[in-house]
C-alpha cells in the first residue's frame, strides 16, 4: 500500500511539474505527435489497403486462367473451356471479359467489366463512385446520376452512348471506384473483340487442396496458358503493401532520427531551474530511485500523450481526410482515386508495432539523460 | 528479407536492447574490477551511481523483452499468409531453422532478466551490497543469451522469403509428425491434464509453505521449474484444444487471437510470472547466510511465493474455464 | 549523537584541480542543543554540514550516527537516514517555484508513501503552527520573505526530524527576519530538537540560542567550545 501511495504521490508531482514547464514540453510533444502521426498513417493506410484487397479477393475465383502470347497476356479462345471442364475436380469454368478504357474527355482510365446481369440490358452501365465524379467533367461539383449518358469511343472509331442505370455500393470503394459494368454486347463493340474469345477464364473447384494439381494439368493440356491462384494474388498484394509501408518507414527514419536527437537534447539540456529542483528534492530526502521514477512517469506521460494524439490524428487523416498526405505513394498511380474513403480498421498489432517503432527508441534516448539528472549531488543546492 | 513494419520494429527493438545490454556488461566489468564499498573516493561514488543506471536499463530490457516476445509471435502470425501452407505463427516460425530457436531464446531471456532483477532487488536491500560482484558476473552470464536472441531473431527475420513452402500449425503440431512436439501430444490427454493440474497444485502448496512457514524454498523452486515445462507442454497438448474446440488443433499461438478473447496473453503471462517468481526464490536462497541479507531474503521469498500463488491461481482459472466450458466433448475421442 | 572522526573530503582527486575541502576534522554533536558552525566562506562549513547531514560521503574518516556506523553507507540508505533524521533549511530557502506553499512542505514526505490526505493534514498543522496557514494555497513566488522563511522551516519539520540543519539561513534576510528566525529555532530547541547552523552572521552565533560554537578555517576546526 505504501509503495502504491508513493507511486501516486510521485506521479502527482510529476504531472504538476510537467504542467509548470509547458513551454519546454509542448514543442517536444508536438514533434513526437507528428512523428507518431506519420508512422501511424503509413501503418493504418497500408493495412487498410491490405484488408480491402483481401475483402475483394474473398469473392474472387479460386483460379484464373490466362493465355500467353510471347510472354504477354492475350485473349483466350472460349473453346478451352470444354477441355478444362473435363479435368477431375473442376466444378465450373466461365469466361470473363474485362479491360481498361481510356477516357480522353476526363483523362482517366476506367476498368470495364462485363456483368451477366446486364446482358439482356444492352446499352446500360453500372458505374463506381470515382467514375461518377470524374465523368461529370464541366459540372464537377456534382456527381453523375442515374439515367445520365456517358459517351464511349469504340476501337473502330465510332461512338457509343451508354446510359447509367446504377451506382456501385461504397463498401469496397478502393477497388470499385474506377469500375464500369457493361453488357457483353457493348463490351465487344467497344473493344472490337470477336465472339469466341474472352479476356480470361475463371474456375471453381471442389476442393481447394487440389488447386495446384489442377493448375499443373491445365498447363499440360494448354501449354500456352498461365493459371493464377487466388492465394498467390493475395500474397502478392500483402507483400507489395508491406513492402511499400516498409520503404516509407525507412524514408521516415531521417525524420525520426531528428526527433530522437531533439528528445536527447531536451532531456540532456536541463535548465538551471530544473537542476535546482532536483537538487532540492534530493537534499530534502528523495532518493535517486525516486527521481528516476519521476523521470519515468514524465517520459510515460509525454509518450502516452503524443502516442494517443498521433494515433488519433492519423485516424482522422486516413479514414476521414482520405490520406491526402501520401496516398499517391502508397496507392500507386491513378487519377481516379482522390475521393475514396477506407473502411476504418485498427488492430492491436499495429499499435504494438507503432509502440516499438516510436516509444521504445524515445525511451532509450532519454535513459542516460534522466539518469544523469537523477544523480545530481544532493548537496549541490548548498553549493549554489 | 520482407520489408514489413513489424519486422523493422522487432529488429530496431532488439538492436536497442542489445546495445543497452552491452553497455551494462561494460559497466559490469568495471564494477567487478574496481568496486570497493569502504572507499569514499570519487571513483567509487561514480560506480555506485552507475549501478542505478544498470538497474534501470535492466528493468527496461525486461519490459522490452516481454513486449517483443508477443510482438514476435504476432508478427509471425501476420506474416503467415505470405508463406504457402503457413496458416498461423507456427507455420511462419518454421520457414527457416531460426524461427523456433529465436522464440525459445526470447522466452529464456525474459526468464533470465526477470531473475537478474530479483537478485538485484535483493542486493539493493542490504546496505553493504553483498551481491554486487555476484550479480554483475550473472549479468555477464546472461548477456550472451540476449545477444544470441538478437542475432537468431535477425537471422530468422532477414531470412524470410515469401512463398517458401512451410508446414502449417496443423501439420507441425499434429500427432503424425515425428518431432519432439509429437511426443508431447502422444501423452494420453487425461494423464497430461492430471499432470498439469498436479504440477500447479504442488507448486501452489509448496509456495504456500514458503509463504507461511518460510520452508522448502528449493522444492518450491524446482517445482516451479517443472511446472513451467509442464505448462508449456500442457498448453500445446491439452489447454489449446479446449479453447479451439478442435481435438486436432494443438497450436499454442492461435489462442493469442481475438477469436479466443486474447486468452493467450494472461495465460502466457501467468506462466512466465510463476516461473520467474518461483525460480527467483530459489536463486536468492543461497545468499541468506550473508549477515546483511539474513532478514531480507525470507521477506522477499515470501513476496515471491505470494506472486507465484496468485499467478498460478490465474492459470487455474483460465485453464479450468477453458476445459470446463469448452464445447469440445472429450467423450467422443 | 553524531560523531565524526578524522574526516577528510577531497574534490577532483588525482586531477590538477584537486581540492581538499576539509581535513582531519573530529567532532561530536550532542543531542538537544544548538551548535553554530562559524567561519568565512570557503572555510569548509558547507562541506562539513553536508557530511554531517548525510548528504555526502567523506573521502576518508568515520561517521557514526546514534551508535550506528554510516561511513560507507551507499546513497540509497543514506537518503533514508537523511529523510528520517534531518530537516534542512537552505540559504535563500530553496522553495520550488510554481507550486503552493503546502505542496512545498509536503514534498520531502512523498517517498515515505504516506497517505496523501493524512500527509496534507500534517502539513497544514505545521503551517498553522508557524502562523502561515492562511498562505497554504498561495504559490511560493507570491510569499513575502518572512512567509517563505516559515514555509522552508515547515518543510524541514514535515518528517519530524531529530536534527535541524540550516546553512546560512540569514544570509539574505534583514535584521528583523533574522531575529525572528532565531526565535523559531529557540522554540524548536525547547521542543527537544538538535539544531545545527552554519553561519558567519553575528546575529546567529552571538544569539543566546546557541550553546556551542565551532569555528572553522581552511577546512580545519580552529576552535570549539561551549558558549558561556
Amino acid at each position: 500500500m505504501r509503495a502504491l501511495e508513493k507511486q501516486r504521490n510521485i506521479l502527482d508531482f510529476t504531472l504538476s511539474s510537467l504542467g509548470r514547464r509547458k513551454g519546454k514540453n509542448i514543442a517536444l510533444v508536438l514533434v513526437y505527435t507528428f512523428v507518431i502521426f506519420l508512422l501511424a498513417s503509413v501503418l493504418f493506410f497500408s493495412h487498410s489497403l491490405k484488408k480491402e484487397a483481401a475483402l475483394i479477393l474473398q469473392d474472387a475465383p479460386a483460379m484464373t486462367v490466362q493465355k500467353l502470347v510471347a510472354g504477354r497476356q492475350d485473349l483466350i479462345p472460349t473453346h478451352y473451356i470444354d477441355s478444362i471442364r473435363q479435368i477431375k475436380g473442376v466444378q465450373s469454368v466461365a469466361p470473363r471479359l474485362w479491360g481498361y478504357y481510356y477516357d480522353a474527355l476526363s483523362g482517366a482510365n476506367y476498368t470495364l467489366m462485363v456483368n451477366a446481369d446486364l446482358n439482356d440490358r444492352a446499352g446500360e452501365i453500372v458505374i463506381g463512385n470515382g467514375v461518377s465524379w470524374r465523368s461529370a467533367a464541366g459540372k464537377r461539383n456534382q456527381p453523375l446520376r442515374k439515367n445520365e449518358i456517358i459517351p464511349f469511343k469504340t476501337y473502330d472509331g465510332s461512338a457509343l452512348s451508354l446510359k447509367v442505370s446504377g451506382l456501385l455500393p461504397f463498401a469496397s470503394e478502393l477497388v470499385t471506384a474506377d469500375l464500369i459494368l457493361v453488357s457483353e454486347t457493348d463490351f465487344r463493340k467497344i473493344f472490337s473483340i470477336a465472339t469466341g474469345q474472352a479476356t480470361d477464364l475463371v474456375l471453381q473447384v471442389r476442393n481447394a487442396k487440389e488447386l495446384p494439381v489442377i493448375a499443373t494439368k491445365i498447363t499440360q493440356i494448354h501449354p500456352d496458358t498461365r493459371p493464377i491462384l487466388r492465394e498467390e494474388i493475395l500474397r502478392t498484394y500483402d507483400a507489395v503493401f508491406d513492402w511499400r509501408s516498409g520503404v516509407i518507414i525507412m524514408v521516415l527514419a531521417g525524420v525520426f532520427l531528428a526527433f530522437i536527437i531533439l528528445a536527447w537534447d531536451k532531456a540532456t539540456g536541463l535548465s538551471a531551474e530544473e537542476k535546482r529542483e532536483i537538487g532540492i528534492l534530493k537534499a530534502t530526502g528523495w532518493e535517486t530511485t525516486d527521481i528516476l521514477l519521476m523521470k519515468f512517469w514524465e517520459g510515460a506521460a509525454v509518450s502516452l500523450m503524443a502516442f494517443f494524439m498521433g494515433i488519433f490524428l492519423a485516424y482522422l487523416h486516413i479514414f476521414l481526410a482520405s490520406s491526402i498526405l501520401f496516398a499517391p505513394v502508397l496507392k500507386g498511380w491513378s487519377v481516379l482515386y482522390p475521393h475514396f474513403r477506407l473502411t476504418p480498421y485498427i488492430s492491436g498489432y499495429q499499435i504494438a508495432t507503432l509502440f516499438f517503432l516510436t516509444v521504445i527508441p524515445y525511451t532509450v534516448a532519454t535513459i542516460v539523460p534522466s539518469w544523469r539528472s537523477a544523480t545530481i549531488d544532493p548537496d549541490s543546492v548548498m553549493r549554489m | 528479407m520482407i520489408f514489413h513494419p513489424g519486422i523493422l520494429a522487432l529488429l530496431l527493438g532488439s538492436a536497442l536492447t542489445s546495445s543497452m545490454l552491452c553497455y551494462c556488461a561494460y559497466e559490469g566489468v568495471r564494477i567487478i574490477r574496481c568496486w570497493d564499498i569502504r572507499s569514499g573516493s570519487e571513483r567509487q561514488l561514480g560506480l555506485e551511481r552507475r549501478t542505478y543506471l544498470v538497474s534501470m536499463v535492466m528493468s527496461y530490457v525486461l519490459g522490452f523483452q516481454l513486449l517483443s516476445l508477443f510482438l514476435f509471435i504476432y508478427t509471425a502470425d501476420t506474416l503467415s499468409p505470405l508463406f504457402v501452407g503457413a496458416m498461423c505463427a507456427a507455420g511462419s516460425l518454421n520457414v527457416n531453422g531460426f524461427g523456433y530457436p529465436a522464440l525459445i531464446l526470447k522466452i529464456v531471456s525474459c526468464l533470465l532478466s526477470g531473475l537478474w532483477l530479483i537478485v538485484n532487488f535483493t542486493d539493493n536491500k542490504a546496505p553493504d551490497y553483498p551481491l554486487i560482484r555476484t550479480k554483475y558476473w550473472l549479468l555477464l552470464g546472461i548477456a550472451p543469451f540476449l545477444l544470441a536472441e538478437t542475432s537468431v531473431q535477425a537471422g530468422h527475420l532477414l531470412g524470410l522469403r515469401p512463398n517458401i513452402i512451410t508446414s502449417c500449425c496443423g501439420t507441425l503440431f499434429s500427432i503424425d509428425a515425428n518431432t519432439v512436439m509429437a511426443d508431447f501430444l502422444a501423452l494420453p490427454r487425461l494423464l497430461s491434464q492430471i499432470a498439469f493440474f498436479a504440477s500447479i497444485f504442488i507448486t501452489m502448496a509448496l509456495g504456500l509453505s514458503v509463504y507461511l512457514k518460510a520452508k522448502g524454498v528449493y522444492s518450491f523452486s524446482i517445482a516451479s521449474f517443472i511446472h513451467f515445462l509442464m505448462s508449456v507442454a500442457a498448453l500445446i497438448s491439452v489447454i489449446s484444444i479446449y479453447f479451439y474446440e478442435l481435438p486436432t488443433h494443438h497450436c499454442p499461438f492461435c489462442i493469442l487471437h481475438s477469436e479466443y478473447g486474447y486468452v493467450g496473453y494472461p495465460l502466457y503471462l501467468a506462466i512466465l510470472v510463476s516461473a520467474v517468481s518461483g525460480l527467483g526464490a530459489g536463486v536468492i536462497n543461497p545468499f541468506r547466510k550473508i549477515d546483511s541479507l539474513h532478514d531480507v531474503i525470507p521477506r522477499i521469498q515470501k513476496l515471491l511465493s505470494l506472486i507465484s500463488i496468485l499467478a498460478n491461481s490465474l492459470l487455474v482459472l483460465i485453464a479450468g474455464y477453458g476445459i470446463l466450458f469448452s464445447n469440445l466433448s472429450m467423450a467422443a475421442y | 549523537m553524531i560523531h565524526l572522526q578524522n574526516i577528510r573530503k577531497v574534490f577532483n582527486a588525482g586531477r590538477p584541480n584537486e581540492f581538499v575541502a576539509i581535513e582531519g576534522v573530529t567532532l561530536a554533536i550532542d543531542s538537544q542543543g544548538a551548535t553554530a558552525l562559524k567561519g568565512p566562506s570557503g572555510s569548509g562549513k558547507t562541506t562539513l554540514l553536508s557530511i554531517l547531514g548525510c548528504m555526502a560521503r567523506p573521502t576518508a574518516g568515520r561517521i557514526t550516527l546514534q551508535e550506528r556506523e554510516i561511513t560507507s553507507l551507499p546513497e540509497r540508505f543514506l537518503t533514508e537516514i537523511r529523510r528520517e533524521t534531518f530537516g534542512f533549511i537552505f540559504q535563500q530557502f530553496n522553495l520550488i517555484k510554481g507550486i503552493t506553499a503546502l505542496e512545498n512542505v509536503m514534498l520531502p514526505a512523498y517517498p515515505n508513501g504516506e497517505n496523501y490526505v493524512s500527509l496534507k493534514k500534517r502539513a497544514m498543522e505545521l503551517l498553522d503552527l508557524l502562523n502561515i496557514g492562511g498562505k497554504a494555497t498561495s504559490k511560493v513566488e507570491w510569499l513575502s520573505g518572512g512567509e517563505a522563511q516559515r514555509t522552508a522551516i515547515a518543510r524541514a519539520l514535515i518528517n519530524n526530524p531529530a536534527i535541524i540543519i540550516a546553512d546560512e539561513p540569514t544570509a539574505h534576510l534583514d535584521t528583523r527576519l533574522s531575529a525572528e528566525f532565531m526565535e523559531i529555532m529557540r522554540q524548536l530547541k525547547q521542543e527537544g530538537k538538535t539544531i545545527l547552523i552554519a553561519s558567519h552572521d553575528p546575529i546567529v552565533y552571538e544569539s543566546d540560542v546557541i550553546d556551542r560554537i565551532v569555528e572553522m578555517r581552511d577546512g580545519r576546526i580552529v576552535s570549539s567550545g561551549d558558549v558561556p
